[in-house]
């Protein structure tokens, strides 16, 4: 049969590392992919090199607007590990809850993305909504909706204050009661079954084999997840379990997302309960020469910083390894197989985020003849069409 | 007023092209989209080529990769149409300024293909949603009638 490439972006910004994938169809099955990074390249690392210890988390925090907790979190951490440093107890729950507070809005984002690609756009809206209380707490613990920059080499940069604890559980009953409302809408759906269920499978063996990582790997029957595996912040201290589904398909990992949102926030509500008042940061005096290692839990998987010291104020080397950029080779074995309409879905199912809107031109024979270009719509209304049909045979 | 500024500033259609964020600002330009701040009420909505757009909405720092691309999305927009550089980084680079792969900011860049082009800025890391409306909204009240 003959065979089409059709090249996606490279205007698809997927966190930190936006991509352009080349997927070659025949008719309308995908039988390879090749992806392409580096568009959106900044040089965060060698800009690390030029900035104090006191200014990285600031910048780290803007490597992915998303995971903007986990990043300066794995930092703070290297440093720590470098200076051997101990942070006091009320700063590592400080830690806990914020990085599940972003934990919580990411997966709600994905779980509404993830809706709007097959024209639920009703489960696009509801999740958003119910993440907007989230982002206005955040507004109102820390300053800012999105970025939080509360985190610091021993410690944490602001506290937030006992008597606005109860906030804390005033949303977190909130969020609790629409999550389990959305997680049973979306688990009770036939449709959605159906149209999720069975696509985009990568099994235990392909994603060890991948060695992806997050709800991705959890979500292919893979019981990982550093929270637990190397407890850091307040969780080793906490009551609360890793959710895994085996299926590996984009249901398994979307029940895996919304499981996590309903653990998440059990876990904001043990640490408000358990924090006690007391110091939030240890003083840091000088930096050692040698080399730290750090890592945490994003909501898209584990990253991991490494920093380099020769003893001043600057680092010599930072390097940073994102969760996506493990998960992506994974596409390999989930989008081969798959209809063209579902390949957008298999992607999504990663966690990128959609928010930007591309083109795509399809490729006709490689060489000569006519280029064809299909905007995102179209691409959409193939994915939208193919629930259409599920929802008439049901 | 002429015929196509008079439809212009009834109901916005924007093209959302990302040329080196981090996705802060771009979570905020759909969060303008969804229940609470819904901007739909005012006609906007996001289109999905810039053929059909009357608003570019740029973030990020325009690295050396999307300029050219930028460039072309601007060039492709139905003209009049206005610009919005959402945030810090598109408006002056932010924090990014300083690193090897800037080749903006965004404003230079569009003015290279349009000296006269219109251009609103909406600082902040990253602006929120209400800041984003009002830019926009400043933006139609400064096409010349």
């Amino acid at each position: 049969m003959k065979r089409t490439v059709i090249p996606i972006g490279p205007f698809h910004p997927i966190q930190e590392e936006p991509e352009f994938f080349q997927l070659t169809v025949e008719g309308e099955t995908v039988v390879d992919v090749d992806v392409r990074l580096s568009c959106n390249h900044r040089g965060i690392e060698r800009l690390c090199q030029d900035l104090t210890y006191d200014q990285i988390p600031f910048l780290l925090a803007r490597i992915c607007g998303i995971c903007s907790a986990s990043h300066p979190m794995a930092f703070c951490q290297a440093c720590e590990d470098l200076c051997g440093v101990e942070t006091p107890p009320r700063g590592l729950y400080l830690r806990s809850i914020i990085c599940e507070l972003e934990r919580i809005h990411s997966h709600l984002l994905w779980v509404g993305l993830a809706g709007h690609f097959i024209g639920y756009n009703t489960v696009f809206m509801w999740a958003w909504k119910y993440r907007e209380p989230v982002l206005e707490l955040l507004e109102r613990l820390i300053g800012n909706r999105n970025n939080y920059e509360n985190f610091c080499v021993g410690g944490c940069r602001r506290d937030i204050p006992q008597e606005k604890l109860p906030e804390i559980t005033e949303v977190m009953d909130e969020v609790q009661g629409n999550v389990e409302m959305l997680t049973k809408a979306v688990l009770d759906d036939p449709i959605l079954k159906v149209r999720l269920g069975g696509i985009g499978i990568l099994t235990y063996e392909q994603a060890r084999q991948w060695c992806a990582t997050g709800p991705t790997t959890r979500g292919s029957g893979v019981d990982i997840d550093v929270r637990r595996d190397e407890p850091y912040a307040a969780y080793n201290l906490l009551d609360w379990q890793v959710h895994v589904q085996p299926a590996g398909d984009v249901f398994a990992k979307t029940v895996v997302r919304l499981l996590e949102v309903l653990e998440a926030v059990k876990i904001i509500r043990q640490c408000v309960d358990q924090i006690e008042p007391g110091e939030i940061r240890a003083e840091v005096r000088e930096m050692p020469q040698g080399e730290g290692i750090g890592h945490a839990e994003a909501p898209r998987g584990e990253t991991f910083h490494y920093v380099c010291s020769d003893g001043t104020n600057y680092p010599i080397r930072y390097k940073v390894r994102a969760p996506t950029y493990v998960n992506l080779p994974s596409f390999k074995s989930s989008v081969i197989g798959q209809e063209l309409a579902d390949a957008m879905l298999t992607v999504a199912a990663m966690d990128p985020c959609y928010s930007c809107t591309e083109r795509v031109a399809v490729v006709r024979n490689r060489r000569h003849s006519k280029k064809e270009i299909l905007d995102q719509r179209t691409l959409m209304k193939l994915s939208w069409e193919k629930t259409e049909r599920i929802r008439k045979n049901i | 007023m002429g015929l196509k500024t008079w439809a212009l500033k009834k109901s916005i259609w924007l093209y959302h092209a990302n040329v080196g964020a981090c996705n802060n600002c771009d979570i905020e330009v759909v969060d303008c989209l969804t229940p609470r701040y819904d901007i739909e009420r005012f006609g906007m909505l996001l289109a999905g080529s810039p053929r059909h757009a009357d608003a570019l909405v740029v973030t990020g720092i325009c690295t050396c990769q999307a300029r050219p691309r930028l460039q072309e999305l601007y060039l492709q927009m139905a003209k009049p149409c206005v610009v919005l550089c959402i945030g810090a980084c598109a408006c002056t680079g932010g924090i990014f300024r300083p690193c090897y792969h800037f080749d903006g900011p965004v404003d230079k860049v569009i003015r290279e293909v349009d000296p006269d082009a219109i251009i609103a800025y909406v600082p902040g890391c990253p602006p929120k949603p209400e800041a984003i409306i009002s830019g926009a909204l400043k933006a139609l009240d400064a096409i010349p009638c």
